[in-house]
């Protein structure tokens, strides 16, 4: 008898022993046991009758998934420039001096581990944690040392300060998405009174773009999911924010989540789909139960279920599957991958989801704030909506606010906005930088501030991360550049290696070793990583530096030693292993030093 | 009369639902490849067979070819693209050629060849890959290793055995075997599988034949990688 059948049983029960389902049946074995024990991997292998091989290259895709012991707690520090602006660098040295531990690793006694992450959709309210995937926000020295505290004495999670795990909305502006007095189901009675064909029509005329930062028409992507043959049809919410600097969906789902709900099962009436699924990312596992709450209430409610509204045939039911740590996830053919419980990797496109999507069915991916956005244009109808905005962004766009400003936080404007109002409306003074859509998106200098928020010029999926003339621009892209790095899926040859490279260059850089040909090979790598990568992950991940570097070169300059070349590699650097291994790091242990003593 | 495309201002003829790389190889038109193998599912991520189709790049091994698409490859910007990817495989792994024993029957080598690769030009990773020697008439040497899952396939869509797998993710990404141990001797892996002889590089190795044919006789010391056309080829001659 494998000693892991006992809480995996129920487990597999509960998701009907489905491949499909690998990724859940993961995450809450992970969730009973602390990690996946390679004898559980046995064990569900055999049960699902699946290669371990699959289960292992599935697991370890994922960066929420161990497949060693990690620690009863598991702290993980979120590492966005705003975490890093915030000090999270120099409290996370604090928690690992408190408790002896290094970085990255579990503790001999098993107790705990202390680690990076990427940006866990807390920028404005940062420094952010995760223990045991349960966010915990503003930390502060103080702070930091009760968790030290707390962990000694291995206090259980639940009986920790509630206050430390506060996530507030911070809405500072409100416009049609984030007003209240949505009365749920009202959305679903216009669509049923004007038919399928009848909302989609309104959806057409409202000329609603998807809000996940592509922009692709949402009405041509519900057309041709409508239209496309298949034996079933699904609607997928991409609530993946894994942009770095962005937080709206995470305040949507927490306080208009039947307006998400509500829009999914619009989009399943109109393309003809009976089932959805919320794709949520595994840093929002904390509002899980809450949004099964709202599903379940919504079945009260015959607003899914069989029968919905009480029209027969109109069945529609939403489930919701939580993601492990990948920021790819967030492209829509990954997220389907993903979803089919494999490896997060970008497909191969044409053919594209809406008509080979999940389980190579006809499917919709669109963003949270889409789906809440079509509950607007089914009440209110298409040229309402149009008649907000910009003629080519129609609508309202949910700012994600964060960085150097007074009030960092949700700000909900029509399209159209300009930089400059943004910035006088959360209190930011001594812009320099203003980096719009996270690293993927664009570096907006001073000179630019009265660039607009929209298709036309400035596209964007919601960040809005603010630089004072204090910060270090270089700095800045280099945390993007190692995010990327992290991130890369590893498929295609030239993001998997590139993004490495570029990572070490910018090291390279900042570590004072930086020449001219080092700008040029950037450049070089930039231009490889634009025309020979696989998705959009490896297309952007040049963006950040090439804006620096044309907007903020002095930055750059300044690193340089003025000559053609310097190699990467320095003497008295590379006994960095040698100092720490003797714990010395007096100016005897340094070359430098040492040979003026010694002439 | 059959559909054609023109590759670098040749007329490539096609049938509906081939690849611009099928169309192009069966006419006897070389473009470079690694994780590209006529006999399995396209796979799409070394990328080196990427070509420019009415003026944007995308990979030829998953690109369907249409009817009247200018189609170019043998481009001085294109090779040196394809020489800069062959570059990052080369510094992301171990591979010293001089002293592997797939030396000359290698398809990364002979495509560095072929595309007039004279360095590394990045920096090494060097990474850490053990060896695993647990099989008695297989070697994995994972230094090599370049990720283009063409033994995963074979294994998996020809042998039905699932030996292979990638893990990890990123620059992590590594090969691994299907065993708790993650010994190759804890698989059902055989010497006859396809999976045994579809590695382009040096990973999977059969033990004790190592310099059967000396250096100098091998497929690639006959004529360069382009001579071949595809893979398939290369593997009948070698």
């Amino acid at each position: 008898m494998n000693p892991h059948a006992a809480y995996l049983d129920p487990i597999l029960t509960r998701h009907g022993r489905q491949v499909v389902n690998l990724m859940q049946i993961l995450r809450e074995a992970q969730e009973h046991y602390g990690w996946l024990h390679p004898d559980a991997i046995d064990y569900l292998a055999e049960q699902l009758a699946v290669p371990r091989a699959k289960i292992e290259g599935m697991a370890s895709f994922y960066a929420f998934f161990y497949l060693e012991p990690r620690g009863k707690y598991r702290v993980l520090f979120s590492d966005n420039i705003t975490d890093r602006m915030l000090g999270n660098v120099e409290l996370m040295n604090r928690m690992c001096r408190n408790l002896w531990i290094e970085p990255g690793k579990t503790s001999e006694d098993g107790l705990v581990s202390v680690d990076f992450t990427s940006c866990t959709g807390m920028c404005d309210q940062g420094p952010a944690i995760l223990v045991n995937n349960i966010p915990i926000t503003r930390l502060t020295e103080s702070r930091v040392d009760a968790i030290c505290d707390l962990i000694r004495e291995q206090v259980p999670l639940a009986q920790w300060p509630a206050e430390f795990f506060q996530v507030v909305d911070n809405i500072q502006r409100k416009d049609m998405l984030l007003t209240e007095g949505f009365v749920p189901g009202s959305a679903l009675q216009a669509a049923l009174a004007r038919g399928p064909q009848g909302m989609l029509a309104e959806v057409k005329a409202s000329g609603l773009r998807g809000r996940g930062g592509a922009g692709f028409t949402t009405a041509i992507k519900w057309e041709s999911c409508r239209n496309a043959p298949g034996e079933v049809h699904y609607v997928v919410c991409n609530a993946d924010e894994g942009e770095p600097g962005t937080f709206k969906d995470r305040v949507l789902l927490n306080s208009y989540a039947d307006k998400v709900f509500e829009g999914m099962t619009l989009c399943g009436y109109v393309i003809g789909a009976k089932q959805g699924f919320l794709y949520l990312r595994g840093e929002y596992r904390y509002l899980l139960e809450h949004l099964n709450r709202v599903l379940e209430r919504r079945r009260q409610q015959n607003l899914l279920g069989t029968g919905i509204l009480g029209k027969p045939g109109f069945d529609f039911d939403i489930e919701i599957h939580l993601g492990a740590g990948a920021y790819v996830c967030g492209e829509e053919s990954a997220l389907i991958e993903s979803l089919e419980g494999k490896r997060g990797t970008p497909r191969n496109r044409p053919p594209f989801p809406v008509t080979h999507g999940y389980l190579d069915q006809p499917t919709v991916v669109n963003n949270v704030e889409t789906f809440a956005a079509t509950c607007h244009i089914a009440l209110n109808g298409g040229a309402w909506f149009a008649g907000i905005g910009t003629e080519k962004s129609t609508g309202t766009k949910i700012m994600s606010v964060s960085g150097d400003c007074a009030r960092p936080g949700i700000y909900e404007y029509p399209f159209g906005v300009s930089v400059r109002q943004i910035l006088e409306d959360c209190g930011a003074t001594n812009t320099q930088a203003v980096q719009v859509s996270g690293p993927s998106g664009v570096t907006v200098s001073r000179q630019e501030f009265d660039r607009i928020l929209g298709f036309e010029d400035i596209g964007t999926a919601g960040a809005f991360m603010v630089f004072d003339d204090s910060r270090d621009m270089f700095e800045v892209a280099r945390n993007f550049v190692h995010f990327f790095a992290h991130e890369s899926c590893g498929f295609c040859t030239p993001c998997r290696v590139g993004t490495s490279l570029l990572r070490n260059l910018m090291d390279k850089l900042h570590n004072g070793l930086g020449s001219p040909y080092d700008l040029a090979e950037i450049e070089k790598l930039n231009k490889l990583l634009l025309s020979m990568s696989h998705c959009g992950l490896g297309h952007t991940a040049c963006n950040p530096v090439l804006d620096t570097i044309a907007k903020f070169r002095p930055a750059y300059d300044a690193r340089m030693l003025h000559q053609d070349f310097t190699p990467a590699f320095d003497l008295d650097w590379s006994l960095q292993a040698a100092r720490q291994m003797t714990g010395r790091d007096d100016s005897g242990a340094h070359l430098s030093t040492v040979e003026e003593q010694n002439p | 009369m059959s559909k054609t495309f023109t590759l670098d201002g040749k007329t490539i003829p096609f049938k509906d639902g081939q690849t611009i790389i099928q169309a192009a190889l069966e006419a006897g038109y070389y473009i470079p490849h690694l994780c590209y193998h006529p006999e399995f599912k396209p796979h799409g991520s070394c990328k080196l067979c990427t070509v420019k189709v009415n003026g944007r790049q995308t990979a030829s091994c998953t690109m369907l070819a249409a009817e009247g698409q200018v189609v170019e490859s043998e481009t001085p910007e294109l090779n040196e693209e394809r020489r800069a990817l062959t570059q990052m495989l080369f510094v992301e792994g171990n591979h010293f050629c001089p002293s592997c024993e797939k030396s000359g029957d290698c398809q990364l080598q002979a495509t560095a060849y072929h595309l007039g690769m004279m360095s590394t030009h990045y920096d090494h990773f060097f990474p850490n890959r053990p060896l695993d020697a647990s099989h008695p008439d297989f070697l994995l040497d994972f230094n090599r290793c370049i990720l283009c899952s063409l033994c995963v396939r074979a294994s998996r869509d020809v042998d039905g055995k699932n030996v292979f797998a990638l893990a990890g993710r990123g620059i992590k990404t590594r090969l691994i075997v299907n065993a708790k141990s993650g010994r190759l001797a804890d698989t059902d892996f055989a010497a006859t599988d396809k999976a045994a002889s579809v590695c382009p590089v040096g990973v999977i190795l059969p033990k004790r034949r190592g310099f059967a044919v000396p250096i100098g006789q091998r497929t690639f010391d006959k004529q360069p990688i382009d001579a071949y056309v595809d893979n398939r080829m290369v593997r009948e001659e070698g």
